[in-house]
């Protein structure tokens, strides 16, 4: 039997500002066919890059690619006959209607007849857009759009189909429900290649590949993958209060692989099963159960065994700037938010939400695109004036004092927004300058945070060729030099590995023990088990508000089988739903 | 199931690519406004701002104590609609006024104007801002004009009746010529400009979208994405063309001597090497804002400065006489002038269109060869 997808000793470069960036490097594997795979890596891996290979888009410098048999480099349409793909941009056309768009692809597909009609009235159906094949793609939602891409891709039951991050940004419930289309529309009839930031996600598939740096660290099905970690993971419950102090004490551990927070309890891989025994021992720990290994934990063990990057270990020794907040001062309220309304024209992009956050509170904000996260983030920080409703910040009101509030809060945004061609220390010093910091203090400050943050190694490179990960870091820092008493984090771990989200997550709960209040957004819902308190926004309203073990009890009381934080949303989000309706 | 014959399938592409291409014109309002928009502003704009006769010229009168000649030439000059005259009691004053650009000429007569006159040898001293040359000499003729005009109607001992004077006729007649000559040319640079605009934005529009990404993973061809673009632009790039001839024709009143037939297939030729041109540039262009920039500056202003309607060709060094051959603006710009002016020459039409085959087969050509279905 033919494979599927064969690539042999493939090498992808690609010319940038200076030198040559190798995107993918000697990459050989082989997909049988039917099967489905999930490809999984941070964001320069090479996913997109691999992606358009297979789709012959690309042309490899060295090696081969086949497809369903097929040489790329001979029969490239040939090739995209039989495949269907969907980009990371979907493709589709927001002047077009639902149903014009499925008519544009059936036709440049060679569509006809009977078996045309047939297919469009299935891939309506099973997207449940039937009832909207008249609406424009530019006025869907974000979960509805993704799926009509999907349908777009699958049209012509391709051969092999392909998709590039479907599933990014959207709620957890749309995510399973584009999950279940591609099972329903193409699962047995295709080999399908998902691929996904999300490890989770990866876990369901057949097969996993895991890329790193344009290569292939991790190839096999998840269960082979986990398999050496089996009897090494374990659920430590804490005692009350506890649990980030023995959060830090178990990283610091040499016997520590990782530990991560989740549902109220920790998760801690070790590298000897033999080390259980010993953390069993420490203060504060209220017991300990091994379960199973996932995806997530291979990936990390791998990484830190092929990288061993500086990104990898935070440092986490470093003392805080300051030191702790006295306990009191821990309960004055820093941001109030009541019935905060933002219209863009006929668009409530926010639609009267409330909220308090108390000094030194890590508080998530979490909810998929376009729920109004950044909207709220960019009133809180006075760039944007809300239409009504009530928002304090330090006591200063936004609607008459957004830039007094200013001062005193940092702001990273989402994007890498600070100057590409300058150095990182081009950049902290012109940070330095536009908050006015100088003398002693300005040298101290700088000083201070170019050891905290570990920037001495590239501080004199050009910013832009910096990798992802230290990009971050030089960000973070920016925004912690005029040691602000609100920082505010929008989607700070996006599109970075595993082991640079755990350093990132480490740095931001010591800055909160310094008493420092954070405000995070983020659509990694593992993620919000680090904060004290989330948000949950979907549509500019408010599902919940509480500590993640609150909302996941809430959760439970009408739906039962809820056992973490993105079983609760995806609850939370079908009650909404069910009284809209 | 048999596959599908290739003919039947890339026809069944085509024609959803047009399908496509047209309803995203009717929805997305940007290609109608350069096509219709554009056309009627940049003739406004041109038709009444630019005119290479300037009107109501503002000259100094220095007169001198009063006398009957004197008073009668400040009188000439003043009732005449090509000046607006200002008194000056004194040269230094109208110095005053020319420093300080108020005023574009002198007019000076001496204290002694009327005796000199009688006796045949009076002077009349002419001052012109020269720092725009064009516009002084202008200014001089009309100087000159006016006063042979006063001169005649003296020696018949009335005021001459406007425009019986051969001369009059010569400068009066030009500013009216002049715009009779620019506004064909100016529709040839205007369709360049959206031509260009057309092609090279809507392409770069889908890469900024992605579409483009998803467009090439299908099995469509290069050349067919390529008539996909050509015949909805090439239709309203027509569209465009029509609304200027009849501004010209019913808002100018150019006149109009050549045939439709003749003004439909020159311009059809044009449009088809305007949009191809697009399409070149949007081969290496993949955002708006970079498509726009090179479509008007590569295309836009050597059409406006090397095509001969507004800078006579003849009188450029022949370096640059040579280059103005490869501007197809040349050739349709001297053809529209024909076809308006003089009406139907199908010697000019026959080289003129022959050279915009030519320009548009190269266009197409490098058009196709430079776009490439990938993504590198």
């Amino acid at each position: 039997m033919t494979a599927a997808v064969r690539l042999e000793g493939v090498t992808k470069r690609f010319r940038a500002d200076r030198g040559v960036i190798e995107a993918l490097a000697e990459l050989s594997f082989t997909l049988e066919p039917l099967c489905f795979v999930g490809l999984v890596g941070p964001d320069g891996a090479g996913k997109t890059t691999l992606m358009r290979l297979l789709a012959g888009l690309l042309l490899p410098e060295e090696g081969r690619v086949t497809v369903l048999g097929l040489d790329t480099r001979d029969a490239a349409r040939a090739v995209q006959a039989r495949v269907g793909y969907m980009p990371q941009r979907f493709g589709l056309y927001d002047d077009l209607s639902v149903r014009e768009n499925l008519e544009l692809y059936a036709d440049l597909h060679g569509l006809e007849g009977e078996l045309r009609r047939e297919r469009l009235r299935e891939i309506l159906q099973a997207t449940e857009l039937a009832p909207f094949t008249d609406r424009f793609a530019g006025r869907l939602s974000g979960g509805m759009r993704q799926k009509l891409a999907m349908g777009a891709a699958l049209l012509k039951t391709p051969e092999l189909l392909l998709l590039d991050e479907p599933s990014v940004g959207v709620d957890p419930l749309s995510r399973r429900e584009l999950w279940q289309l591609v099972q329903h529309l193409a699962g047995g009839r295709a080999t399908i290649l998902w691929s996904t930031a999300y490890l989770d996600e990866a876990e369901r598939c057949e097969r996993v590949l895991v890329l790193q740096e344009g290569r292939l660290i991790a190839d096999g099905r998840p269960a082979e993958l986990t398999r050496g970690l089996e009897g090494r993971v374990f659920r430590v419950r804490t005692a009350r209060g506890s649990r980030r102090p023995l959060m830090r004490l178990l990283r610091d551990r040499p016997d520590t692989l990782d530990v991560t927070a989740v549902g109220g309890a920790l998760r801690l891989v070790v590298k000897e099963k033999e080390a259980a025994e010993e953390v069993r021992g420490i203060e504060g720990v209220r017991g300990m159960e091994p379960v199973a290994p996932r995806l997530e934990d291979a990936v990390v063990a791998l990484l830190q065994q092929t990288t061993g990057n500086e990104d990898g270990r935070p440092a986490t020794g470093g003392p805080p700037a300051d030191p702790p907040a006295p306990r009191r001062e821990m309960r004055e309220v820093v941001i109030r938010v009541r019935d905060l309304v933002r219209v863009f024209g006929k668009f409530r992009a926010v639609d009267g939400i409330g909220f308090e956050v108390r000094r030194g509170e890590i508080f998530g904000l979490l909810g998929p695109n376009g729920a109004g996260k950044s909207t709220t983030f960019k009133m809180l920080c006075g760039l944007l004036p809300p239409s009504s409703g009530e928002a304090r910040v330090l006591g200063y009101d936004l609607l008459r004092a957004a830039p007094a509030a200013r001062a005193h809060i940092g702001y990273m945004a989402q994007k890498f927004s600070l100057y590409a061609d300058l150095t990182p220390r081009q950049n902290l010093l012109f940070t330095a300058d536009a908050y006015g910091l100088t003398g002693a203090r300005r040298r101290r400050r700088l000083a201070a945070t170019i050891a905290e943050f570990g920037l001495e190694a590239m501080l004199d490179q050009r910013s832009r060729d910096l990798p992802l990960g230290y990009k971050q870091r030089l960000s973070m820092a920016c925004a912690l030099l005029n040691e602000p008493e609100i920082l505010f984090l929008d989607e700070p771990t996006s599109g970075v590995d595993p082991l640079a989200r755990r350093a990132f997550w480490a740095r931001i709960v010591a800055l909160a023990e310094a008493g420092v209040t954070v405000m995070v957004t983020t659509h990694f819902l593992d993620e919000a088990e680090y904060c004290d308190r989330i948000a949950i926004l979907e549509r500019g309203r408010l599902l919940g508000v509480g500590t993640p073990d609150g909302i996941i009890e809430a959760a439970r009381r009408n739906a039962p089988g809820v056992a973490n934080l993105e079983d609760a949303f995806v609850a939370l989000l079908e009650e909404r739903r069910k009284q809209a309706a | 199931m048999t596959p599908p014959r290739p003919s039947g399938s890339a026809r069944r592409r085509i024609r959803g690519l047009l399908r496509k291409e047209w309803l995203e014109i009717l929805r997305d309002p940007s290609s109608i406004a350069i096509a219709f928009v554009l056309p009627v502003i940049l003739l406004f704009l041109f038709g009444y701002g630019v005119s290479l006769d300037p009107r109501e010229v503002r000259i100094a009168f220095v007169k001198p104590i009063s006398s009957q000649p004197a008073d009668s030439l400040a009188e000439t000059f003043r009732g005449s609609p090509y000046f607006r005259v200002e008194f000056a009691a004194d040269i230094a004053t109208a110095r005053e006024l020319l420093d300080r650009r108020e005023v574009q000429g002198i007019v000076s007569l001496r204290d002694d104007f009327a005796q000199r006159l009688d006796s045949g040898d009076a002077v009349v001293q002419l001052v012109v801002d020269g720092v725009d040359a064009n516009t002084a000499r202008i200014v001089q003729g009309y100087v000159r004009g006016t006063f042979a005009r006063w001169l005649a109607g003296r020696d018949r001992g009335s005021p001459p009746p406007p425009g019986l004077v051969i001369e009059h006729r010569m400068w009066f007649n030009a500013e009216v010529n002049s715009r009779h000559f620019l506004i064909p040319g100016l529709i040839a640079i205007i369709m360049t400009l959206i031509g260009a605009m057309l092609t090279s934005l809507v392409v770069a529009r889908e890469w900024e979208r992605g579409t483009m990404e998803a467009l090439f993973a299908t099995p469509v061809r290069i050349r067919e994405i390529m008539i996909g673009k050509l015949v909805p632009y090439f239709l309203l790039g027509m569209g465009g063309m029509a609304v200027a001839t009849a501004m010209a024709v019913f808002l100018f009143g150019v006149p109009f001597r050549g045939s439709l037939a003749a003004l439909l297939l020159l311009s059809g030729i044009y449009m088809v090497a305007a949009l191809a041109y697009g399409l070149a540039v949007s081969a290496l262009a993949r955002s708006q804002f970079v498509a726009g920039q090179v479509a008007i500056i590569t295309a836009f202003l050597p059409a406006f400065i090397l095509s001969g309607f507004i800078f006579d060709i003849r009188s450029m060094p022949w370096a640059i006489q040579l280059l103005t051959h490869i501007i197809p603006a040349r050739y349709f710009v001297s053809s529209l002038q024909t076809m308006f002016l003089v009406g139907d020459v199908w010697e000019v039409f026959a080289r003129d269109g022959a050279a915009l085959v030519l320009i548009a087969a190269v266009f197409l050509a490098i058009a196709r060869r430079r776009t490439h279905k990938s993504l590198e």
